[in-house]
């Protein structure tokens, strides 16, 4: 099989011989390298979006219905004398939401790292398809032009939470979003998800096809597992959103019933009959629930990589992260209904699914000890990839200890959909993700653009974050456990909750200067494309493949051929071997025992 | 006014940002100092470890001492509450304390191996018997707070109707809530929206000729008698919306198409939870807090003082007025309660005869 990857790769690298122009080298490119760029760089662009739009729901909760000259800037008709409109405050909560989950951490993070990444660790010229590839990034990117023109509508953008539950989201009279903003909505989600499915499966099969000699399964940098097997969750479950799209577009504008029944509103009953706004709620979760696992595997692979490179020391338990990470895959597929405890489903269901979702946490804690034994006895570089990289395993701490909550059927009724759920989800995935997909920049940027970030200014970017990020979704479990409701405009209609309007101004700083610090790093990194100091070929002294690739990217890779690999991808430090890291590609010396277990 | 001023706070926070990075900048064009870290970088990250450890816990410390009155885990005023209240505080018990240990070890471990040139890792990469400790621990754990939970969730959801509870409907619109009381025979009469009728006041879809209908009561306060159990039929006309009843610690979802339940019993009259110490402190706080904001609220029109009620809320977005979709709650004596329903109309009382309307 190798033997045939090899081959393959050779008259692929044959091929590559013809002149490039502007246009086919960097706009139609069909190198996973570029791709990979391209990727980044709209994702950011989008993150700067989502994060603006944050900032700025977050003042309205602060000081409601205060004027502000922003919002009276950026929000315009949608901000009378500067005051935030009710309508709104949903639209940018919903889109915020979106944008953040699809576009800034899946698209944004997975097609990032899994194009660089994927040839490059295991030994390939390029993707199995870089036509596909190509067009993927292209639907991308075509998803995101729609989900931006969406805002502009005249009637507002979709509004109805991220989750766009029905028959919110199916009733134009319902609220002002769902209209055309909504239906725009839709139509960009579904290109997202033809742009994602071409992307998994490139994904997968180049993993299972073009692996160089000697790559086996079982010498996988953990990067390339977690980019598979999230390539796999995808496809399982993204065309269950996408049916879940489409029957709501037949229920919205051709008349049918899938999600809709019995409904009177303004004045009017509705023909609708017979469908089930719970359905929706099940197919949406069938793809929402593994979409958390889809953002965050990448994310721990990349952890786990930077990790191991920078204590100086093999990744612990190589074998149980590759099991936890099956573990997770599959139990990710039957958790969804832990959202629905009390959508009106059997009760009896809730108990399953509880048990189920405690069922993950385990996989979720083997992979936490198991990263906190990879530090223990290093000799750890504390790059700013490292940093973010423990600033990682901390938030996923702390964020998925209270899923040991809202898993929890009983509890859940308490917390269901309170700001204790926004919290958790942001720690445990928003912020972590980020933080995997910062760690990955700041320890790959080398090999992406041939140059180094300047690390000081990482120093500032990380510390900054990762203190606003806990000033802001720490206090955020209180309040909910207060029962303060999420998605709500203002909590000034319930003075109940008046005790709670101090804790909210300083969350509401804490991610102001937290969005502002943003700054820094984008500052650093577009810079240092081009000032940046020039990179040497292994600046991090890693094992894995992708060091050994000439620092100006070329077609195919490699130079001549590809490095066969004689060793799993954590021999750092081994006993036996004067430089604390030995490459994938050095055979083991006479008598040195591969570490197989 | 304030948020003026934050965006001054903000202006000046991205100058300083900027300037800082020109002397980083230029610091770092001087020295032939690389990007990757330095010994002397390991040693400030790593202290910096410490320091982001100690962070973490006082900011644990701060939000308890601040936010720590934690009304949904203590004062809870259904009979199911204090067994929920009790999962909730052992459950919050277990993660803080493997909150505090975990944190404690990556941040230490972080802090103690940071890197100097010339060390060496220790070459580790597996230990079976650790693997197994750390799957079997959450196992156990993790076992004995499923095994407690979903005991406390059957008993919830199962709602036993041999009791006799009393049986209200809980209807909600864009944005406001009724109660439906099903009246002496205890039994709702049929309903569905396509059968309402705004010009004789059938607002929630009663089924006219459906004889149980005839004594159904529908409300804007739900009234609840103290030590009944009550069994809540939930309904929505028009989109998604959550009965949400923290005090309770009761929640389902309004389903259009469909109807929902939820039983519980409440146990504590609202009068006598005016006079529970911990509610009497936090509605002096809440009417300091107030007193400082007098103008805005006085602007938008509301009570300047505060007084503890039980509130129904919205819990799932339902559009624009979401944030305001309530209704009150009392809990009375069972005299109290009686003597309430009968100045509510019934059913039959409160429709628009044709006779009446053809003049
Ligand atoms: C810049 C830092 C961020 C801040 C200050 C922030 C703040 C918030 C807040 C306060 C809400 C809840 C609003 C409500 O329910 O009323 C929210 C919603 C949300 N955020 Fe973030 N967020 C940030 C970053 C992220 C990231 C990185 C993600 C990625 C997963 C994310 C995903 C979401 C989602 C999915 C929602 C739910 C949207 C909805 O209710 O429909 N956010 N954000
Ligand atoms: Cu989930
Ligand atoms: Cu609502």
């Amino acid at each position: 099989m190798s033997a045939h990857a090899d081959t393959h790769a050779h008259d692929d690298h044959g091929h590559h011989h013809h002149k490039e122009t502007f246009v086919t080298k960097y706009i139609f490119s069909q190198d996973h390298k570029m791709i990979a760029k391209q990727y980044l760089i709209t994702g950011t662009i989008m993150g700067v979006i989502g994060v603006l739009m944050s900032m700025m729901f977050r003042m309205q909760i602060a000081w409601p219905e205060e004027p502000n000259v922003l919002f009276e800037a950026l929000l315009g008709k949608w901000a009378p004398d500067g005051v935030m409109d009710a309508d709104i405050y949903l639209a940018l909560v919903t889109i915020h939401g979106t944008i953040m989950v699809f576009f800034v951490l899946t698209a944004g993070l997975s097609g990032t790292f899994s194009n660089l990444l994927i040839p490059l660790q295991i030994g390939a010229r390029d993707m199995a398809s870089g036509f596909l590839n190509m067009v993927s990034y292209w639907l991308f990117f075509l998803s995101s032009v729609v989900m931006i023109i969406s805002l502009f509508v005249e009637a507002g953008p979709a509004a109805a939470g991220w989750t766009i539950y029905p028959p919110l989201s199916a009733l134009p009279m319902a609220q002002g979003g769902s209209g055309m903003g909504m239906t725009l909505w839709l139509v960009s989600m579904a290109i997202f998800i033809a742009s994602s499915l071409l992307g998994s499966l490139n994904y997968i099969v180049t993993v299972i096809n073009l692996r160089t000699k000697g790559m086996s399964m079982t010498r996988l940098p953990l990067t390339i597992w977690a980019f598979f097997v999230t390539a796999i969750i995808g496809v399982v479950s993204f065309p269950v959103l996408l049916s879940a799209a489409l029957l709501l577009i037949m229920d919205r504008s051709f008349g049918t019933s899938f999600f809709l029944s019995d409904i009177f509103i303004q004045g009017e009953v509705l023909h609708y009959q017979g469908g089930s706004p719970v359905l929706f709620e099940h197919l949406f979760w069938f793809l929402g629930h593994p979409e958390v696992y889809i953002v965050i595997l990448p994310a721990m692979g990349l952890v786990s990589e930077i990790m191991a490179s920078n204590s100086r020391k093999p990744i612990f338990g190589y074998r149980a992260m590759i099991m936890s990470i099956l573990a997770i895959a599959f139990l990710s597929t039957i958790v969804w209904g832990h959202h629905m405890f009390i959508s009106g489903m059997n009760p009896f269901l809730g108990s399953v699914f509880t048990f189920t979702t405690l069922l993950i946490a385990i996989p979720s804690a083997v992979k936490a000890f198991n990263w906190i034994t990879t530090i223990w006895k290093g000799n750890i570089q504390m790059n700013p990839a490292m940093l973010f990289s423990i600033g990682f395993v901390s938030t996923f701490i702390t964020g998925g200890l209270t899923g040991i909550i809202l898993g929890d059927s009983a509890l859940d009724i308490n917390v269901h959909d309170t700001y204790f759920v926004v919290a958790h989800f942001h720690l445990v995935m928003g912020i972590s993700a980020l933080y995997g997909m910062f760690a990955g920049i700041y320890h790959w940027f080398p090999k992406m653009f041939g140059r180094m970030l300047n690390k000081n200014l990482g120093y500032i970017h990380f510390w900054v974050t990762a203190i606003c990020a806990y000033g802001v979704f720490f206090p955020m479990h209180f309040i909910g456990m207060a029962g303060l409701p999420r998605r709500y405009y203002t909590n000034s209609n319930f003075p109940l909750f008046d005790d709670l309007a101090n804790a909210n101004v300083v969350i509401t700083v804490f991610a102001l200067v937290g969005g502002v610090f943003q700054l820094v790093y984008l500052y650093n990194f577009f810079v240092s494309i081009f000032y940046g100091k020039r990179t040497t070929q292994n600046p991090w002294r890693s094992t894995t493949l992708e060091w050994t690739a000439p620092i100006k990217h070329i077609h195919g890779n490699w130079e001549g051929e590809i490095p066969h690999v004689h060793r799993w991808a954590y021999d750092y430090s081994k006993p036996g071997h004067d430089d604390d890291f030995v490459p994938q590609h050095i055979p083991l010396k006479e008598g040195e025992e591969e570490l197989q277990h | 006014m304030t948020a003026f001023l934050t965006i001054i706070i903000v202006l000046f926070i991205a100058v300083a940002i900027w300037q800082m990075v020109k002397i980083f900048d230029l610091a770092q064009a001087g020295s032939n100092e690389s990007a990757v870290a330095t010994d002397k970088d390991n040693k400030i990250n790593g202290y910096l470890m410490m320091g982001f450890l100690a962070f973490i816990y006082i900011i644990t410390i701060v939000s308890f001492w601040y936010l720590g009155d934690l009304p949904l885990m203590s004062n809870s005023a259904s009979a199911h509450g204090p067994e929920l209240d009790n999962l909730m505080i052992i459950s919050m018990v277990i993660i803080f304390i493997v909150q505090t240990f975990t944190q404690f070890l990556l941040h230490y471990f972080a802090y103690k191996y940071k890197g100097e040139k010339g060390k060496k890792a220790l070459f580790y990469a597996d230990n079976n018997t650790l693997e197994a400790i750390w799957t079997f621990i959450p196992v156990v754990v993790l076992a004995g707070l499923i095994i407690y939970g979903l005991f406390t969730w059957n008993s919830i959801m199962n709602i036993d109707e041999s009791e006799d509870p009393l049986v209200v409907e809980l209807y909600a619109q864009q944005f406001n809530w009724k109660a439906r009381y099903a009246g002496e025979d205890n039994v709702l009469g049929m309903a569905n929206v396509r059968l309402i009728d705004i010009d004789k006041a059938n607002i929630l879809g009663l089924d006219e000729s459906d004889p149980n209908a005839q004594d159904d009561i529908i409300t804007t306060e739900l009234h609840l008698p103290v030590d009944r159990p009550v069994l809540f039929k939930m309904r929505s006309q028009d989109v998604l919306h959550s009965a949400y009843m923290p005090h309770f610690r009761a929640q389902m979802n309004c389903v259009p198409g469909m109807v929902t339940q939820f039983g519980f019993t409440p146990t504590v009259t609202t009068a006598e939870m005016r006079q529970n110490p911990d509610i009497v402190d936090k509605v002096k706080h809440i009417n300091a807090l107030r007193a400082e904001n007098k103008e805005a609220i006085e602007e938008r029109g509301q009570e300047l003082i505060y007084e503890f009620d039980y509130l129904l809320l919205c819990n799932k977005i339902c559009g624009k007025s979401h944030y305001n979709m309530q209704m009150k709650i009392v809990v009375e004596t069972q005299e109290e309660y009686d003597a309430w329903l009968k100045e509510q109309k019934t059913f039959e009382n409160s429709l628009i005869k044709e006779d009446l309307k053809s003049y």
